[in-house]
């Protein structure tokens, strides 16, 4: 098997989705000669030409409302948020328009597309680089979220989310674009939405996390091992739809949840994560279910010492599991 | 959209015959005004009478709503309407009962099965875009459905439909310069009608005129009279025309008046004088336009009467089909947020399961 990065694996998932379906295009601010400015595009438009990779203005409203036309006119469209920070203008063509276009004509109109979005901090990006913003839209019923951890899974998700019949907003952390590396099988494979993995096996507690978190989720395990405290790590994959039966599943056997998430902790997706464990998983609760998120600021500032203080990391990850390993 | 094919009748008065049509499709276009005007007075008294919560009205907008959706193909080109489009989703195709179903919001409106507040319409067969009361949304996805029609290879057109108080909408520069950038098969038209519910245009429009507008985007933009049914057909047919030949798009401004206030909810006589309101009346487009067909000669009295007749029994129909028809299933409220079921959240397990007959 080959091994890529995230980024080069997300790049393959939309040229072979874009090769086997002339009904895919790309668009987004810088998607064409430039290749995006975290290249996720580069060579799309040297293969699909003007009219499937289709730079746009600055307009994240009108990328997302054009794809939404698009998809009700037969197309599935690819639309990149150059950063999720700027996913903001486009929230009404989403939230209202995407969402809810389905439920409102009972399926007679429907919008199969993608929106991706680098998000996450840790990059000196500030306050309009860095952000998460999933806890916004997994919270609307009618659109997917989805955010791959491993090139596997980006590319199979990816591959997944395209072919889906509803929106799906695809998050990629854009500090593993070229940090994470992983193999990524030859030809033809998806992932399916909606299905956690389980990235660890453990008996003593449970930590649940996405995106770049399963990767400190995973050091900060290691770590912890050494000191005889045997975690189990719970990687989400999508956001919504949930997979229930592997997060709770692993937490009936530890008894402990630790719900990792570098957002703001307040009102993020964490809480839905530790509300559904309270709700379902009560009995087999051994411990508080507990949140390690970003500091409740309104967003990551930009100095690197300020930056690695709202950032998590493994050894913060650490911390925290032995503080609920100890209850 | 002309009906002399389905017809055969190919009687062209002087007045059709100036714009390209037959007299057949005159009749067909005031009979089509007056079937939107009956409907919509319908359901407020629907409204009134207590038999309907809500109703949003198209009065005095039909004129320049039949005019301008008279150019495009029914269900090949694509239009995506606001609130106030009774009389265009008529011409798209659209039936009174599947209005009246709307405004009853019944399990069987194809518009949306009851999800929606009435007005709100929608029909997938037709190329008619779901309203939204969002406002200006739908512009974009208009300019989507252009763009698909380039890509794809067929020659559609889409236009989108809005008041001017949405027309002030972010969402409308950035379609307009999209569509106008790349040349799109797209006409752009606003119903304006002087006031955003209450503000009135001079509050509202930093510009006399919407249509001084498309010169920042380096497209035509024209005024039209929007009592003036015909002028508007032909402003509709030329943008429509310049689409699908490739020439890009367009924008059309209909200068109307709200013959009623915003909404069923609205008293509009708060913020508008006697005075005005009595103005309005005489720019109604249904008795200008059946003057208009009298003088030329392509409506007499005994075809009126049997307009109005048949108008009267659609309108009879559409409320006693619509009023008997059954409310949605609560069983279904969860159905249509995915294509799977699957993928909805679940109910808590342990909530207690609902009471018989609790809705």
């Amino acid at each position: 098997m080959a091994v890529r990065t995230f980024i080069e694996a997300i790049r393959e998932g939309l040229a072979e989705e874009m090769r086997r379906d002339p009904a895919v295009i790309v668009l987004g601010e810088d998607v064409g000669k430039k290749g995006g400015v975290f290249l996720a595009t580069d060579g799309l438009w040297a293969e699909f030409g003007d009219d499937r990779v289709i730079d746009t203005p600055l307009t994240e409203s009108m990328i997302v409302g054009t794809s939404v036309g698009a998809a009700l006119n037969g197309l599935r469209p690819v639309a990149e948020i150059q950063f999720a920070d700027f996913i903001f203008p486009a929230f009404n063509q989403i939230v209202s328009e995407a969402a809810r276009m389905r439920y409102r004509t009972v399926s007679g109109a429907t919008v199969p597309m993608v929106i991706r979005a680098p998000f996450g901090g840790g990059v000196h990006g500030a306050l309009y680089h860095s952000q998460s913003v999933e806890a916004f839209f997994a919270h609307v019923p009618g659109i997917k979220t989805v955010v791959p951890s491993t090139p596997y899974d980006a590319k199979g998700l990816l591959r997944a989310s395209i072919r889906d019949e509803d929106p799906v907003l695809f998050l990629e952390h854009k500090k593993m674009y070229r940090s994470v590396r992983g193999e990524v099988p030859e030809g033809e494979y998806t992932v399916p939405i909606g299905r956690a993995a389980v990235r660890r096996t453990g008996r003593r507690l449970t930590v649940v996390a996405y995106g770049l978190m399963v990767h400190y989720a995973l050091e900060a395990a290691e770590r912890v091992a050494e000191e005889g405290i045997d975690c189990e790590v719970v990687d989400l994959r999508t956001l919504r739809p949930l997979d229930r039966e592997t997060l709770l599943a692993s937490v009936r056997k530890t008894g402990k949840c630790l719900v990792v998430y570098e957002d703001n902790r307040f009102g993020g997706y964490g809480a839905e994560i530790a509300a559904i464990v309270a709700e379902e998983a009560f009995e087999y609760l051994d411990g508080p279910v507990s949140r390690l998120a970003g500091p409740d600021t309104p967003a990551m500032p930009y100095n690197h010492v300020l930056e690695e203080w709202f950032m998590l990391s493994p050894a913060k990850i650490a911390d925290a599991i032995r503080r609920l390993a100890a209850y | 959209m002309t009906v002399a094919d389905q017809h055969g009748s190919t009687a062209a008065s002087g007045l059709a015959a100036a714009y390209g049509l037959v007299d057949a499709d005159l009749v067909a276009m005031y009979r089509t005004m007056a079937l939107a005007r009956a409907l919509d007075e319908r359901m407020w008294v629907l409204n009134r009478s207590g038999r309907a919560p809500f109703v949003i009205s198209g009065q005095g907008h039909e004129g320049a709503q039949v005019g301008i959706a008279w150019p495009l193909r029914r269900d090949h080109d694509w239009v995506a309407p606001f609130y106030r489009s009774i009389a265009t989703c008529l011409v798209a195709g659209m039936t009174p009962r599947e209005l009246m179903l709307a405004q009853f919001a019944r399990g069987s409106d194809p518009s949306s099965g009851g999800r929606q507040m009435p007005g709100h319409y929608g029909h997938a067969g037709h190329h008619v875009v779901s309203v939204s009361s969002p406002v200006a949304t739908q512009i974009l996805h208009a300019a989507g459905i252009a763009l698909a029609a380039r890509i794809r290879g067929l020659d559609q057109v889409a236009m989108a439909i809005m008041g001017e108080g949405s027309s002030n909408q972010g969402d409308v520069h950035e379609a307009l310069n999209f569509v106008a950038i790349h040349r799109l098969p797209f006409v752009f038209v606003v119903e304006n009608n002087g006031y955003a519910i209450s503000v009135p245009a001079e509050r509202e429009l930093s510009v006399r005129d919407v249509a001084d507008r498309a010169a920042g985007y380096g497209i035509p933009g024209t005024v039209v009279d929007g009592t003036d049914v015909l002028a508007c057909y032909a402003a509709a047919r030329d943008a429509v025309d310049r689409a699908r030949r490739g020439d890009g798009p367009s924008m059309i401004e209909a200068k109307v008046t709200r013959l009623t206030g915003h909404s069923s909810d609205d008293q509009q006589t708060k913020y508008r004088s006697e005075a005005e309101l009595a103005e309005t009346r005489a720019l109604d487009p249904l008795p200008i336009f059946r003057d208009q067909l009298r003088a030329a000669g392509v409506l007499d009295e005994v075809a009126q009467l049997e307009i109005d007749g048949d108008v009267a029994l659609a309108v009879e129909d559409a409320t006693a089909f619509a009023e008997a028809e059954p409310d949605p299933d609560p069983a279904t409220g969860v159905d249509h947020v995915f294509a799977d079921r699957s993928s909805n959240e679940p109910p808590p397990p342990w909530h207690p399961a609902p009471r018989e007959g609790a809705r």
